[in-house]
């Protein structure tokens, strides 16, 4: 269990970019947030991986806290940010440096099957399109067997096609290690292929809204009237989550709605 | 559907024809190409001087400069030459590179440092290295010391700033990569860190002994009794044009023998990205 607990983030700025949020992601959920940019969705992800310091408010893992980088939580950053001196297997091995050399190589190999790479093991970064890079990013993650993963707009950048593949290759991992993934995306169908719930983020300051609950079956048909009805419900959640606050009625996170 | 098909036929010998004459004008017959306007302006003075057009008193054809440079080589005395520049420039490199990557890592990594040392530095690196001499001299004699201390100034400056560049622009992205997989700060700087600044390391260490070559010119010129520089002021003083020549294509070579000696041993070491070049 991810457990985070009026957490709050103010930069030295005075930016209000987190206030009071408050979630509980069971192990092996897979939560998509959504929001437009400046939700602070990207600090939010920090934080839970330890990168940044939270103004106020915990998380823990398991009940123990994180109060820095921790073994059981991954992030896959918004670029593939790949050592550009290291070949691709260096690159997916980077974290597990500390495993017995042939434990590190099988786990390696294992990985770059997994996300379709395994020829490209001897490759440099700078070889690879960027659909390959981010998948070397997201072998580089999975390798280390985290617990929970953090994945920050992984694929905003890539082509509509890729970012099909790359779902795809996603599931595939996340079946093997069933961590619990917390996904940053601006994409709704994004957040209805892959994820158990959709929680809607709201900006100034940074904060929870509506939670979607996605009970759909994988894989997913994206043109299922299920799929289309999650999506309506989304986009729904989002519209209210742009009006005023006191305008508009405020389901809190709370009971959230299904669709 | 016949049209495009008699077109590519008739494409395909073109290209490689043109692919062809550009792999033969990319490899050796770029180089030759090079070569071929100093070897005709070479040719064409000694044709005239041998023909009496010329005297070549005041540059000697190449005949000549090659006979200085042979009875030089033959009689053992370019190598003393050879070997006392190289071992100033060997010293004055390895003083100046070792401090400047020193105080480079150092004011770039521990801020009040760079707060305190990186003025006065810079203030430093505005008087030019040639400046310097004068004072040398008066503190350390004519021997070796001055020369060495010079070469090291000179391959100093360009070490530190760009040791000192290569650190602080060290992408703090790649760096937080690093603390995601918690690396210990020793590890970071190992792993991360040296990687990353090392090519602009190797370009400053190149620059610096480019550098060196410079100042061991200027060293030798204030007063030596053996390097390729005292071969320069002894051709002037006897009026010796071919001496002085014979010793200006030693420079040339030993410089960039020594150049090329650096990047060859270094190259393994940002093969990563050198491959990017290539693609370039
Ligand atoms: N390092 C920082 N210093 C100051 N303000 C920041 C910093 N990082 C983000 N912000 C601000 O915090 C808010 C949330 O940013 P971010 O988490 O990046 O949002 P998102 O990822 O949802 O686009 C924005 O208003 C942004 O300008
Ligand atoms: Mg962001």
């Amino acid at each position: 269990m991810l457990s985070l607990q009026s957490l709050s983030k103010t930069y030295a700025d005075g930016t209000r970019a987190l206030e009071a949020i408050d979630l509980a992601v069971p192990n092996a959920e897979i939560v998509a947030l959504i929001g437009g940019s400046g939700c602070g969705k990207t600090t939010l992800l920090r934080l839970v991986a330890g990168l940044d310091r939270p103004s106020a408010g915990r998380i823990a893992l398991d009940g123990e806290p994180i109060t820095g980088p921790h073994p059981g939580v991954g992030l896959v950053f918004q670029e593939p940010r790949l050592l550009p001196w290291l070949d691709v297997a260096a690159n997916v091995g980077f974290g597990v440096s500390d495993l017995p050399r042939r434990e590190r190589a099988e786990r390696v190999a294992h990985a770059l099957e997994r996300v379709g790479l395994a020829e490209h093991a001897g490759r440099w970064p700078r070889e690879l399109s960027g659909g390959q890079q981010q998948r070397v990013s997201i072998a580089r993650a999975f390798v280390a067997n985290p617990r929970v993963l953090l994945l920050d707009e992984p694929f905003s950048a890539l082509d509509a096609f890729t970012r099909k593949d790359l779902h795809r290759h996603l599931l595939a991992l996340w079946e093997e290690v069933r961590p619990t993934v917390l996904i940053v995306t601006h994409d709704v169908s994004e957040a209805v292929a892959l994820a158990d719930r959709a929680i809607v983020m709201r900006p100034k300051p940074g904060r929870l809204d509506e939670s979607v609950a996605l009970p759909l079956r994988r894989p997913r048909d994206p043109a299922a009237p299920a799929s289309e009805a999650a999506t309506r419900t989304i986009l729904g959640a989002l519209d209210r989550s742009l009006r005023p606050r006191d305008a508009a009625r405020t389901p809190e996170l709370a009971g959230g709605s299904s669709f | 559907m016949s049209g495009p098909t008699v077109l590519l036929t008739d494409a395909a010998p073109a290209k490689a024809a043109s692919t062809r004459r550009s792999a033969l004008l990319g490899g050796g017959g770029r180089a030759l190409l090079g070569l071929l306007l100093p070897l005709l302006l070479a040719g064409a003075w000694e044709i005239a001087v041998a023909s009496g057009f010329a005297t070549g008193r005041l540059l000697p054809p190449p005949s000549r400069i090659g006979a200085a440079l042979w009875s030089l080589a033959a009689s053992g005395e370019l190598w003393t030459h050879v070997a006392a520049t190289l071992i100033r420039v060997g010293l004055g490199f390895a003083f100046g590179a070792g401090a400047g990557i020193l105080f480079g890592a150092l004011t770039a990594t521990l801020p009040p440092l760079r707060w305190l040392l990186d003025p006065s530095l810079q203030a430093l690196r505005a008087v030019p290295s040639l400046a310097w001499v004068p004072l040398f001299i008066l503190w350390f004699g004519i021997l070796e010391t001055p020369k060495v201390a010079l070469i090291a100034v000179g391959v100093f400056f360009p070490v530190y700033v760009g040791v000192a560049g290569a650190i602080a622009s060290v992408d703090r992205k790649l760096v937080e990569v690093g603390r995601i997989f918690r690396l210990s700060p020793l590890a970071l700087a190992r792993r991360i860190l040296l990687p990353a600044v090392l090519p602009a390391t190797l370009t400053a260490l190149r620059t610096g002994l480019g550098l060196g070559f410079l100042f061991v010119v200027a060293a030798e010129l204030m007063g030596a009794s053996e390097g390729l520089g005292y071969l320069l002021v002894d051709g002037q003083q006897f009026s010796k044009p071919d001496q002085i020549l014979a010793a200006i294509i030693s420079f040339a070579v030993v410089g960039k023998l020594a150049d090329t000696a650096l990047v060859t041993l270094t190259s393994p070491l940002v093969r990563w990205q050198d491959t990017a070049r290539e693609t370039l």
